[in-house]
């Protein structure tokens, strides 16, 4: 009894002091907040946060490399408690919410019927799961299962439904689905995303230049859901009212239903949520990722520098937008005219965008009032240079100059800007874009007699809007096609009096596609007119580049455009801190591809301020189409009317400036989003009981 | 050629876990992703080893010597958990890449049935000292052969149709039987 109980005595003082000598020997410094934030978290070592257990996780929040709210069961309490621990505010950490990339579940046919599998996982190893659909949920829910949280379930349309109450974000879900369904995301990461080869986007939403989830706004709509849709559409673009009211919709023209009937009227849908929530009287408040403290200078207040800055804002950068113009809006506040996007309107969407946080300088030209240099020691990290394409062309010929002569897009800005400009009664616009319809229509309401559009080639080519054109038509404008002027008579005062223009015939189609008008000789024709004004295009003013002294601006490379190069994919100009979209960057082109670049470059910049490569996002589609998605016949589908747009009668019109296109009526616009056929990317809902996406 | 007996039989014939049915707790844990499987398997090779010659020295110079030979159990618990502390703070101290890849799961098996029954069988089959090296080596590998065979055959299970009574564990614990009675062919090889 004894010597065994002296060799335990003994062999347990070996151990004990070879334990703590070694202790003392290898001693590894460790931050002792790792333990306190340890006994914070739940302790459970489940491996939610993607970390190897609790303490793992505890070394990766007090390095800094995850948020105090990295454990995914932890109480608010908890989390709190870690905050201060680690002298940070709780909210540092954006959290993180799972989202449904698919709208096709059930409807997606089967490819093979086969009822031993009951996983995803297994179902996926077999020829990539029985569905038709290669990126479609295989709808056996293994996302279900991994949900500790009971946040998933499974709809009955077969695809998953997040319940966002109960959803925290750990990601066991995205770990168990074998396709990209399921994705969680911060708002920030959700924010930034743009479309992938490999998405399951129907075609519209492939075309849209601001990449906005269309059906799904659609759809809830169509759910009386005005508040979500309204968000949906914020989550691609800051301007749902001006763009519902000026976009030309690229994305009707590759609606599905639009192949056997006439397209939804998506652009009019867009606009009733926008203006179902201005009409509202309150604003749906829009979700900001905390303060990331660096401060981001955005250059031009058009739809590019707005959408830039609504963006990055979001994403928790500080902003300030400068304009040269004394109120924000750019092109669409001075040059799209009051009948077509009332500046109330606009002035209340801006706010919205204002009321984030963002601040405004306007009256400060660039290059001028400022320049690079005072914006970098203003502590700007970097630049967004969204400066519009504002230079008119000039048709480059005899008595441009005279009394009478303007030009397009100065014209409608000085109009707008409030200016008396001595009108005549009489005009000939020359051009067949939509500033040339603009330059007419606000002519006509000016109250002039007979106003012309010159165009060298016919209605046709003419690259305006249906709408527009349709409405001109309306409103009385006569047009003069295959005519190219060559000549402005003035009087003796210099005043304008006649164009002289020569006849054209067509000719063989040029690079465009569209077929070259070729002068006939000596038909030269002379047209009364009291106001000459040139709408041809404009170019982007980059006299900046000369005026700002700052010895870096040199380095800015410009285009034989004169718009400001940049590498399309990621938009960072030739200084590697600037960043540019919009009009600057392409020339003359639509508000929302200026909206999309908007965002595009805000991902730029905050890829540049984390200091990580700026790098293109991977296979992005950047409005090329997914080959399998576009089709060429539609089953199943009635044909239905297409909502028409309301508007008030031309006689009413040309009095004054006053708002043509009228909103959607509620139930007109109900009816309208019945006819979506909610796509994805290759399964849709037919009308009429169809089999479709079947096997190719 | 003694020594080569000595690893397939540890390896095949006397499998730790399927057929002597030692260390089942890591086995069922631990088996259900291939990776920690794997992370297991080189903890208990690494630890095995380092138990296997402490247990063997101490039997050797402390308890047979003294003539304590009744107290061997108990001091082994001692020495064996002593050493898995003293491998972790040097681990964590001289090479923290390998600390990395073990660290969480040394702790897990700081006097596992395994280890102990190991430790013991290399006593009772009277080894010398590189035996029961060896044997230990061989033991542990045999471990970590079983626990990644049962991983892969428990990834696979996970994608097919379990009827729910049997789910998880209770699949697992039949799983584990056949591939036990698959071991059994290897009886008399040696």
């Amino acid at each position: 009894m004894i010597p065994a109980l002296l060799f335990m005595l003994g062999i347990g003082a070996v151990c004990g002091i070879v334990l703590s000598l070694s202790s003392k020997v290898f001693y590894v410094y460790e931050d002792p907040r790792i333990a306190q934030v340890e006994n914070n978290l739940a302790a459970a070592n489940c491996g939610g946060c993607g970390y190897a257990g609790c303490s793992s996780a505890a070394e990766a929040v007090v390095n800094g490399l995850a948020p105090p709210s990295v454990c995914v069961i932890s109480s608010k309490e908890g989390v709190e408690e870690v905050a201060k621990i680690m002298g940070v505010d709780a909210g540092a950490a954006e959290s993180l919410f799972s989202y449904n990339m698919c709208e096709g579940g059930n409807r997606a046919d089967n490819k093979y019927h086969y009822m031993g599998i009951s996983s995803c996982k297994a179902m996926a190893l077999v020829f990539g799961g029985k569905r038709v659909c290669g990126v479609g949920c295989i709808g056996l829910g293994d996302c279900v299962k991994a949900c500790q949280f009971d946040a998933l379930k499974l709809g009955a349309n077969g695809y998953p439904v997040v319940d966002d109450d109960k959803c925290v974000g750990c990601g066991a879900c995205q770990q168990a689905c074998p396709k990209d369904i399921i994705v969680v995301k911060t708002l920030s990461e959700q924010l930034m995303k743009f479309n992938q080869a490999q998405d399951a986007l129907a075609p519209c939403a492939q075309t849209c230049p601001a990449e906005i989830n269309i059906p799904r706004y659609i759809n809830q709509l169509r759910e009386g859901k005005y508040k979500e849709a309204v968000q949906t559409i914020r989550m691609r673009n800051p301007l749902p009212l001006a763009c519902g009211r000026v976009c030309p919709h690229p994305c009707e023209d590759e609606c599905r239903r639009g192949i056997e009937d006439e397209a939804v009227s998506i652009n009019q849908l867009k606009r009733f949520v926008a203006d179902y929530e201005m009409n509202s009287g309150s604003r749906i408040p829009i979700k900001c990722a905390p303060d990331t403290g660096k401060k981001v200078a955005v250059i031009g207040g058009g739809p590019a520098g707005l959408s830039c800055a609504f963006f990055l804002r979001r994403i928790g950068h500080q902003v300030d937008i400068f304009e040269a113009m004394p109120k924000l809006g750019g092109i669409i506040r001075y040059g799209i005219p009051e009948y077509r996007l009332p500046k109330k309107v606009l002035d209340w969407e801006i706010q919205g965008i204002l009321d984030l946080g963002i601040k405004d300088f306007c009256n400060v030209r660039f290059g001028v009032d400022f320049g690079l240099g005072s914006l970098m020691a203003s502590g700007y990290e970097a630049v967004f240079l969204g400066v519009g394409a504002w230079e008119d062309y000039s048709l480059g010929i005899e008595g441009e100059d005279l009394d009478g002569c303007f030009k397009g897009i100065d014209f409608l800005q000085r109009f707008s800007s409030g200016e008396k400009i001595k009108l005549g009664k009489t005009a000939a616009v020359v051009g067949g874009g939509n500033s040339a319809i603009d330059c007419v229509r606000t002519l006509l309401r000016l109250g002039l007699e007979k106003v012309y559009i010159v165009y060298r080639r016919t209605r046709n080519e003419m690259p305006a809007n249906e709408v527009e054109i349709v409405a001109s038509e309306e409103e009385g404008v006569e047009f003069v096609f295959l005519a190219a002027p060559t000549k402005v008579i003035g009087d003796e005062n210099g005043k304008a009096t006649q164009l002289e223009y020569l006849k054209m015939e067509l000719g063989e189609p040029d690079a465009s596609g569209r077929r070259r008008p070729v002068p006939i000789e000596g038909s030269e024709t002379l047209l009364d007119v009291e106001m000459v004004i040139s709408a041809i295009g404009q170019s982007p003013d980059a006299s900046f580049k000369e005026q700002d002294p700052h010895k870096r601006m040199t380095e800015l490379e410009l285009t034989r455009w004169n718009t400001i190069d940049n590498d399309p994919a990621i938009l960072q100009a030739s200084i590697p801190y600037i960043f540019t979209g919009g009009d600057s960057a392409t020339g003359p082109a639509l508000v929302v591809d200026a909206i999309g670049s908007g965002r595009r470059a805000a991902r730029s910049i905050d890829l540049f301020l984390k200091g990580e490569p700026v790098e293109p996002v991977k296979d992005s589609l950047q409005q090329k189409r997914i080959p399998e998605s576009i089709f060429t016949k539609v089953d199943g589908i009635k044909k239905t009317a297409r909502a028409k747009m309301p508007e008030i009668p031309v006689d009413q019109r040309l009095d004054s400036m006053i708002e043509v296109d009228l909103v959607l009526p509620e139930d007109a616009a109900h009816k309208e989003a019945e006819r979506c056929l909610n796509c994805c990317r290759i399964c849709y809902n037919p009308d009429i009981d169809f089999p479709i996406a079947k096997a190719n | 050629m003694e020594y080569f007996e000595i690893f397939i039989a540890g390896v095949f014939i006397n499998n730790i876990l399927l057929a002597q049915f030692l260390g089942n707790c890591p086995f069922l844990g631990t088996s259900k992703k291939m990776e920690t499987a794997v992370g297991m398997a080189m903890a208990v090779i690494f630890v095995l080893v380092m138990a296997g010659m402490i247990t063997w020295i101490v039997d050797t110079y402390l308890l047979k010597a003294l003539d304590v030979e009744y107290l061997r159990t108990v001091s082994f618990i001692l020495v064996i958990a002593s050493l898995v502390q003293f491998v972790e703070m040097f681990l964590k101290k001289s090479i923290p890449g390998l600390y990395a890849g073990l660290g969480i799961f040394l702790p897990l098996i700081t006097t596992n049935c395994a280890v102990m029954g190991a430790c013991l069988l290399n006593i009772s089959n009277e080894y010398s000292f590189l035996g029961a090296l060896v044997s230990s080596f061989s033991y542990a590998v045999g471990f970590g052969l079983a626990l990644i065979l049962f991983a892969g055959v428990r990834e696979r299970i996970n994608l097919a149709r379990v009827p729910k009574p049997l789910q998880d564990t209770s699949i697992a614990l039949v799983t584990a039987g056949v591939i036990a009675l698959t071991f059994m062919s290897f009886k008399g090889m040696v």
